[in-house]
């Protein structure tokens, strides 16, 4: 086990590398002169301009800069934006509540409906409710999520209080607060389904073709043999196999859903960290989103480090195929 | 299993095999390739020919347009912004079936111009991830070694960026242009393709045939393209298709954001960034552009679920 987590860890460092200097180039690249950019529309003098280049190493060679961006990324400085004279970090800690938060909503509505449909399709198989599920689940792949997250807005905030005249709507804005006139939780219900809607579906097929695998093995079979009945073969031997990859799914999903939100958030107007990447790319504020982007993708990864390790905990023929195979 | 395919459930699969043990004792002499038995088999999945007419469909509106939208839905409406305030956010109409947007042009004439936009965006940026994807994965896979390790941790590292994110950044640095999102929507695609051929390839690799061209005196390129490569086309043909589906969302959401087509080229993700500012007085704007996007991912999803079916392909990662 411990060799397992010592070999992932050491898979991670590459990824780490690479994805930090795909984005220092990118940073590079990028058109504009920071320092100039920060000082708007005033005038550097050259003295103070070359004092601040060489504070902040831009002189030196590239490789030089990209050590220095690393070291800055460690020490867990993401820079400071142009226009709102905060650091990056300070900006996210505020938005990063909000977004894990709709995260979570939408895993919990993932979890239950994804893996309750998944379940029913898989035990009525070739039924209508599967064909149903089948062509819903192929329908919310297909759509992007954000034109389902308007859609939804137009039913259930304007349509619905149109309907009601005014007495029935749910809020399509924001994350309630003060101004709202909503209790808060309402808030979360139209992104959270949202965010939630393309990885339902995946969690739903995955669950019923996991399910139906399970079904053919053999010691489904000798259990059916045995005299057990078709629930409790499901219910106590065929789903702790089938529950194994949809579970991974759904934690390497959390992470995903931290990236994915950016679409959601940007359309339900959600304080999250999605949204002010979105924001700066309007307003040019380039630390603010390649720090975000930093942030959502390194988060990414240890979810996905985390939830392979507790994978091969769980289900020791993880470690030892891959030991054999790779 | 073919029977594991989560859409072919509409034909039952027994049935099916009844249908090709019976088709086989016929016409059992009939020489028949790899594609002329998927393309049998591909038009009894009644999903997949309903995916694949919608996409001949979108094709022949995106490239006939010129030909017939300025004549039929009114002269240039669709690209003249200094319409009356009358003609602005029009509701549906005989004239205008799918009305029409905030400045007053046909929303019809703008989503069939929008299919042009998609359906290149699709096409080129998979084009780029095949050609990337297919280049690195075999060569991985057949030379093996460091090589097959560096390519390995480079897929690693492009899939460790979620969603569009690495779009964002690309297209935030370089500026949004066409060509720069063909570049960005191509790069996130191409590690899958090349995980994909490499597992392919690694099995292929192994067969006597191989073995046999290589005692012949056979060069590395020739065995690659000759023997290997036509062995191991089906799942990059099912994946491709799925994957213009994806380039499709992935235009849409960066129109959306503004970081790819730029107004006033009609494009369906920026049409719905233009209707959400209008959702209250016109969300038709919202419906018509987002139900093209669905119709047309939903066709390749379909399609690619199909081919894979008809080619028995095993799609595991």
């Amino acid at each position: 086990m411990l060799a397992y987590i010592g070999k992932r860890i050491l898979q991670f460092i590459p990824v780490f590398i690479g994805v930090t200097l795909i984005l220092f180039f990118l940073r590079a690249v990028i058109p504009g002169d920071p320092i100039r950019m920060i000082a708007g529309e005033k005038a550097v003098p050259e003295a103070i301009y070359q004092q601040i280049v060489a504070q902040n190493h831009l002189n030196e060679p590239i490789y030089v800069q990209y050590g220095y961006y690393v070291n800055d990324l460690l020490h867990g400085d993401l820079g400071t934006s142009y226009h709102k004279h905060k650091t990056v970090v300070a900006i996210f800690a505020e938005k990063l509540p909000y977004s894990a938060r709709l995260a979570l909503c939408a895993i919990c509505i993932e979890i239950v409906i994804g893996i309750a449909v998944g379940i029913i399709s898989a035990i009525k198989k070739y039924s209508f409710i599967d064909a149903l599920v089948t062509v819903s689940t192929a329908i919310l792949v297909s759509m992007p999520a954000f034109w389902l997250g308007m859609i939804l807005q137009i039913f259930f905030g304007i349509a619905l209080k149109d309907l009601t005249g005014g007495l029935l709507s749910l809020p399509i804005s924001g994350a309630g607060g003060p101004i709202s006139n909503y209790p808060a939780w309402m808030h979360y219900i139209l992104p959270s389904i949202t965010l939630a809607s393309v990885s339902l579906a995946f969690a739903a097929r995955i669950m019923r073709s996991q399910l139906l695998e399970v079904m053919n093995a053999d010691y489904i079979r000798t259990a059916r043999a045995k005299g057990l009945s078709k629930a409790a073969v499901i219910w106590k031997h065929a789903l702790k196999n089938a529950m194994i990859p949809v579970v991974t799914f759904i934690g390497i999903d959390f992470g995903v859903m931290l990236g994915s939100a950016i679409l959601t958030e940007t359309i339900f107007n959600w304080p999250g960290i999605g949204s002010e990447i979105v924001r700066a790319i309007g307003q040019r504020d380039w630390p603010i989103v390649m720090g975000g982007v930093i942030l959502v993708v390194t988060i990414v990864v240890l979810i996905n480090l985390i939830v392979d390790i507790s994978y091969a905990y769980f289900d020791p023929r993880i470690r030892y195929k891959k030991k054999a195979g790779d | 299993m073919a029977s594991d395919s989560m859409l072919s459930m509409s034909q039952n699969p027994k049935k099916n095999k009844r249908k090709n043990k019976k088709s086989q004792k016929t016409e059992v002499r009939q020489n028949r390739t790899l594609w002329s038995d998927a393309s049998r088999r591909l038009r009894k999945n009644k999903l997949a020919v309903f995916g694949f007419c919608w996409i001949i469909f979108m094709i022949l509106l995106a490239v006939s347009a010129d030909l017939w939208v300025p004549y039929v839905l009114g002269s240039s409406t669709f690209v003249d912004t200094t319409t009356t305030a009358v003609m602005k956010n029009n509701a549906p109409s005989f004239q205008h079936p799918f009305g029409t947007d905030s400045l007053g042009r046909d929303e019809l004439a703008r989503v069939i111009y929008g299919a042009r936009i998609s359906m290149s965006v699709g096409v080129i940026a998979v084009s780029i991830s095949v050609v990337i994807g297919l280049i690195l994965g075999t060569s991985a896979a057949y030379f093996g070694g460091v090589w097959d390790s560096v390519i390995m941790r480079a897929t690693d590292i492009f899939m460790a960026f979620p969603y569009v994110l690495l779009a964002i950044a690309l297209l935030a640095a370089l500026g949004p242009s066409f060509i720069n999102m063909f570049i960005a929507i191509g790069l996130i695609g191409w590690s899958t393709i090349a995980r994909v051929i490499r597992g392919v390839i690694l099995q292929i690799k192994e067969n006597d045939y191989v073995s046999a061209a290589r005692a012949l005196g056979a060069s590395n390129l020739r065995i690659i393209v000759r023997h290997i490569l036509p062995n191991s086309i089906a799942p990059v043909v099912v994946y491709a298709t799925m994957g213009i589906g994806t380039a499709v969302i992935s235009e849409a959401a960066l129109s959306f954001l503004g970081l790819g087509i730029q107004p006033p080229t009609p494009s369906w993700g920026l049409m719905l960034a233009e209707a959400q500012q209008y959702m209250l007085v016109a969300p038709w704007l919202v419906v018509f552009p987002g139900l093209a996007i669905l119709l047309t991912v939903l066709s390749f999803t379909l399609l690619g679920d199909g081919l894979r079916d008809a080619m028995d392909v095993k799609l595991t990662d």
